[in-house]
């Protein structure tokens, strides 16, 4: 009996690193670990201590890619632990904020990591050799969203302009006005992306996830809205932690995460399209439509669709908010740091980040729990990938490692987040 | 002669001041800084590669710095040329980004937007460690690669 082990050790193409091994004997699957080799992270130990208003800029530094989620879920949290609203333009402002992460981050998976797996290219650079036009279509999305972190963020990476109660400093109207021209186009490329990638060729490969995301009566959720999943969970969040538990598994250094007396879940953007649908812009339905999705998407390989039809809402609900742009009256609210626990679950480019922080009577952090949507995840991907092998058990190996690593980038797996990242070696055998 | 393109030498230091020796690059761009050469334009640079490819778009003549890990020599300087070569992988293997200079000079190339002069200096690193000690042959590198750029920007702009 012939035994494959599948080992690929140096995961290409997602941010931060990982490894995979995968054992099979004779015609069976017997493991399947997605390995993180990190260290296990240290900032919700560090947090501690520090004063709140540090905590937004401390736990950017979390995600290269995502800092303004990191900044909106830490903010909301600490104003939940405040009795702080922010409301009105200030949050109008912040939705924009987010709408250039989400923006820039979907533009750098689609088009730099996740198409060369469908286009049968090595990488995106291979593409650009062949087709520099499209990849150049995909930087300018990118940079669009760039443009709106840098301006509003102050900064384009770890902005600097964000605190708990809104921002240190509003831009003028005009400043914002360059933009306006620059999101049309974008939203344009993105109804050309949807496109684009529809056309690619899907496996038939769908699982009956659990599928949790915010859920808002008003919008397509960012910041705000109840924890809601397809199976039934209707929560407030201030509630996850009653729900959700966060266990180290011997194989890895990465917390996986799991719904009590569930079981393995699913955030990121299927989980926000399949249950809010109908509060997408309808620009970005009809585009969906066209590229032959449903009202719920339970294929991850076309994860690179609903992204795409995410960039084109970002772009409609940017658009959306600098129409309606009204100077607030003061960069941030006021308030009066207090005592107690705060509570923030916000949308990241990846799916749902959870903060919680207990605050003493000095506004100095007590303890702190970061729950990254990347970690919520890992349990899913590792049965993706079980089911994926099993079906295709004869494919030759090249072709199965490949496949495999495809599976995983269907996740946009941001595993810094879970851990720091190492470097890595090549093992060949 | 494209009126959009500018004058003098754009030199991109790039490095990350917190991981030892990587932060080589920012090390060069500062001290050619601090001599005021009217020609010579001076930026530190993350390394990241999008952003790069819109910071040199308009240029006529750059050169880019940055530490290298290739198993040769700490200290070794590596010049390319980007116009007329391509690349080799295995000297920017270490990039702490996912797309960064390498990615950024081949797409740039593939875009038709590669300034017609770019100069890759790269230094050879010898520990890449959390902090902000640079080892000392990296130092000497940088010291003499300043010297080496003051020449060749003196000889580009007789061209």
């Amino acid at each position: 009996m012939k035994d494959k082990t599948i080992k690929v050790d140096y995961l290409a193409r997602v941010e931060g690193e990982g490894a995979l091994i995968v054992k099979i004997k004779g015609r069976r699957l017997t493991d399947v670990q997605l390995k993180i080799f990190e260290p296990p992270r240290f900032f919700e130990a560090f947090l501690r201590g520090r004063k709140y208003s540090e905590v937004p800029d401390i736990t950017a530094r979390i995600c290269g890619i995502c800092p303004v989620a990191y900044q909106m879920s830490a903010c909301h949290a600490i104003e939940d632990a405040f009795s702080v609203k922010v409301e009105g333009p200030l949050r109008e402002l912040r939705r924009l904020l987010y709408c250039g992460e989400w923006l820039e981050s979907h533009a750098l998976h689609v088009y730099m990591l996740h198409a060369p797996d469908f286009l049968g290219y090595e990488d995106s650079l291979s593409i650009a050799k062949d087709h520099p036009d499209i990849v150049k279509r995909g930087l300018r999305i990118k940079k669009t969203g760039n443009e709106i972190v840098s301006l509003l963020g102050g900064r384009e990476i770890h902005p600097i302009n964000v605190r708990v109660g809104g921002f240190y400093k509003i831009p003028r109207k005009q400043e914002f006005a360059p933009l306006i021209e620059n999101l049309k186009w974008a939203r344009d490329a993105a109804v050309e992306t949807v496109r684009w990638v529809s056309g690619f060729s899907f496996p038939a490969f769908e699982r009956d996830y659990e599928f949790i995301a915010l859920q808002h009566p008003g919008e397509y959720p960012f910041n705000e809205g109840r924890l809601v999943s397809n199976r039934g969970l209707d929560i407030n969040i201030r509630e996850y932690e009653q729900h959700f538990l966060e266990e180290h598994v011997p194989h890895s250094n990465a917390l996986f995460s799991r719904l009590i007396g569930r079981g393995a879940y699913f955030v990121g953007p299927l989980a926000r399209y399949s249950l809010n649908f109908d509060r997408l812009s309808p620009l970005a339905q009809e585009t969906a439509k066209a590229a032959g999705l449903g009202s719920t998407c339970r294929n991850p390989f076309q994860s690179i669709i609903v992204r795409s039809v995410e960039m084109v809402y970002a772009c409609d609900e940017a658009l959306r908010i600098l129409d309606n742009f009204e100077t607030p009256d003061a960069p941030a609210v006021e308030f009066e740091p207090r005592v107690g626990t705060g509570y923030g679950c916000t949308e990241a480019p990846r799916g749902m980040l959870y903060h919680r922080y207990r605050i003493d009577d000095h506004g100095l952090i007590l303890d702190a729990k970061i729950v990254p949507p990347t970690s919520q995840n890992q349990k899913t991907i590792e049965n993706d990938l079980w089911q994926f092998v099993e079906a295709n058990i004869d494919a030759p190996k090249d072709t199965l490692q490949w496949q495999c690593e495809q599976a995983i980038r269907n996740y946009d797996p941001c595993i810094s987040c879970a851990t720091h990242f190492l470097k890595l070696v090549i093992e060949r055998e | 002669m494209n009126s959009q393109t500018k004058s003098g030498i754009l030199v991109i230091g790039i490095g990350n001041p917190l991981r030892g020796d990587d932060a080589v690059g920012r090390l060069v761009a500062r001290h050619l800084g601090k001599r005021n050469v009217p020609a010579l334009r001076v930026l530190e640079h993350d390394g990241e590669g999008a952003s790069l490819m819109e910071v040199w778009k308009d240029e006529k003549v750059v050169m880019v710095i940055d530490a290298v890990s290739s198993h040769t020599e700490p200290g070794t300087i590596h010049r390319f040329d980007a116009a007329s070569e391509v690349p080799q992988k295995r000297l920017f293997q270490a990039s702490t980004h996912a797309f960064g200079l390498y990615e950024a000079l081949r797409l740039a190339r593939s875009f038709g937007q590669l300034p017609p002069r770019l100069i890759v200096y790269g230094i050879e690193g010898k520990s890449f460690g959390i902090g902000q000690r640079v080892s000392d042959e990296v130092k000497d590198a940088a010291s003499r690669l300043v010297d080496r750029i003051l020449e060749e920007a003196e000889l580009e702009s007789r061209i």
